[in-house]
Formats: C-alpha cells, structure tokens, sequence
C-alpha cells in the first residue's frame, strides 16, 4: 500500500501486527499520522476483524466512536467506510478503512457486534448510500423515509437538491 | 372631533378600530419558535435587560391556541415545514409572524437541500427581522413596527 504523504507506515504498530498476523489476506496495509493508527482492509474480511478487535482481551475494542464514509468519483473503488473504535479500558483507538465499488456499495453490518454502530451505519446509508447487510432496521434516519432524491453526501448530488425544499404538499389540501 | 372636550376630563373619545388596534398591539402574546441561534437573541429580548415585556409581548406561550405572534427563529429546515404550517394553522385570528433573521428570511448562506429559502414559502410574513443573528434591539424595532401596523389594521367594515 502506498502511504500518502505525511504519514507514516503503521505497520510496527501492536494492533496493526495483530490484524496482520491474523488476517494476512485481508490486511492491505496501515498508516500512522500523529499518532492515530488506520488500518485498510479488504472489503470481505471487515466483519471477521471487528469481531477479533471486539472480543480479543488484547485489543478491547468496547466502543464504536464513529461510522463514516467518503466519496471520491476519481478511484474505481468509488466509497470509503470508516470505523472508529475506542478502548475505554485500554484507551487506545483504531481506524478501519474499507473501500467498495460504486455498482457494489455494500458492506457488513457490525450491529451485532456493537449495538451503538446502528444509528451509525444508518446514517451512513442515509447520507451515501452505502447498503449495510445484516443491519436489524437499514432505513434513512435524518431525511424522511420517502425522500426520493438520492444520497446527499455523494459528489454527483447538487447541493441544492432536486426541488424537494422548494415543494410544500401540505399547502395544497 | 366634535366630541373632543365636551366631557370630563377622565373621558377619552376614540374610534373603536383604534381601541381595539390598541388592546391587540400591547398584548401580542408570542409563540416560542426557536429554531437556531437567533432563539437566544429572542430569549435575551425577552429576559431582564431588554424586557420585550414593556410592549406587552412577554408572555411567551407553549401552545399556538393561546398566542397571537409567531417569531419564527433560526434556519427552517425542509422536514420543520409542516410542523411550522400546522402550528400557524392552530394559531387563533388575529395572528401575525415575524420572520427573526436572515435564514428564516432567505436560509441565508444554507443554500442546500434540507434548507427552505425563508419562512414565507408557506406562511405569510407580517414583518422582516435582518441580521444574523439580529440583536435584541433589532427584534423590539420588528415588533415596534409590527404595533404600527396593527394599529393602520382595519378592524369593523360597514
């Protein structure tokens, strides 16, 4: 993996070790800026690693801090997921980059892992529309459930929508 | 008029749009509608130092049945339209909305998909606050300027 400028290998850290020793094939790197560690993973393996960074006494991983996406319509793997987990015990915290393809944006829930990771991946479904498979209630949190207009967060949405804040269907009955 | 001085001197003669124009503009009671920072400039109009009270419009009411004035506060995101029309709709007659600051007047900078472009879309706008937020002084000067027009307000036609 290429590491960006800036930032460091994060491949001598504990815990990179540790997913790269147990997941060889799913591990595609890490890196390491100003202290924050992230590790890119093969889409597949996203679950299996969250389970092992969730059970395993050494990694601890109790708290899903955050869920987030990135687009970038330039890469072939078009979206970005990122998890972010904290230790409360051993106060430490990883990031966990995963790319998907646009024709194929979906990845694996981990609700079952951490029930705070719900409204998480909620959101990110919401806002990117990215599919989370396994996911109890996988339906839109901030917009309303028939917004039809798309995804906002994705580069090719216009920023000012496509009409629905300019329609108000309560004034007509 | 020529009713003027012909009486004691407790008596006072008016015309009966004024007096009821009188009684309406001194107690506008307001709706509580907050959206976003301007709330807080409201909130400091109505506390001690400005004391929007001294106008008779510091009864701030929870429920739209008992108010007379809207003060529509903040960014007016697309999902609060409904909400917004329906508590308009609650309000008794004679009721009046002030639109408080730019984003409830225009949204503002939010020119994006959940942002509505000012309030009066889907309710009709009595009087425009500027500012961003606008300061307490600015929204008394609104509701001032909402007392002159209730009293030019033609209340009983033949």
């Amino acid at each position: 993996m290429k590491i960006p400028r800036g930032m460091e290998t994060g491949d001598a850290h504990p815990i990179a070790q540790a997913v790269r020793e147990r997941f060889p094939g799913i591990y595609l790197g890490s890196t390491l800026f100003r202290g924050d560690l992230s590790i890119h993973l093969q889409k597949a393996g996203l679950h299996a690693v969250c389970r092992f960074l969730k059970d395993d006494p050494e990694m601890d991983f109790d708290y899903p801090i955050h869920i987030a996406s990135v687009d970038d319509p330039t890469q072939v793997e078009r979206f970005e997921v990122i998890h972010e987990f904290f230790s409360i015990r051993k106060k430490w915290q990883v990031r966990l980059k995963t790319r998907v393809r646009a024709d194929d944006c979906v990845v694996d829930s981990v609700v079952d892992i951490w029930k705070g990771a719900d409204f998480l991946e909620r959101e990110v479904f919401d806002m990117m529309g990215i599919r989370f498979v396994g996911h109890p209630n996988l339906k839109r949190i901030l917009l309303p459930d028939e917004y039809d207009e798309g995804h906002p967060l994705r580069k090719d949405f216009p920023v000012e929508g496509r009409g629905w804040r300019d329609t108000f269907e309560f004034l007509e009955s | 008029m020529g009713l003027t001085g012909k009486f004691e001197s407790n008596f006072i003669t008016l015309k009966l749009d004024q007096a009821v124009n009188w009684a309406r503009k001194g107690s506008l009671w307001p709706m509580t509608f907050g959206l976003a920072c301007c709330a807080i400039e409201m909130i400091a109009a109505v506390a001690s130092r400005y004391d929007i009270d001294r106008y008779g419009a510091g009864v701030f009411r929870g429920s739209p049945r008992q108010s007379d004035l809207m003060i529509v506060a903040g960014t007016v995101c697309r999902r609060m339209a409904p909400i917004i029309r329906m508590v308009y709709d609650q309000m008794p007659e004679p009721k009046y909305v002030i639109s408080m600051g730019s984003c409830a007047t225009s949204g503002n900078i939010y020119n994006s998909y959940p942002v509505v472009q000012g309030v009066d879309r889907f309710v009709p706008v009595d009087i425009y606050v500027p500012g961003c937020p606008p300061s307490p002084e600015a929204l008394l000067e609104g509701i001032l300027r909402l007392q002159d027009q209730i009293m030019k307000k033609k209340v009983f036609t033949v």
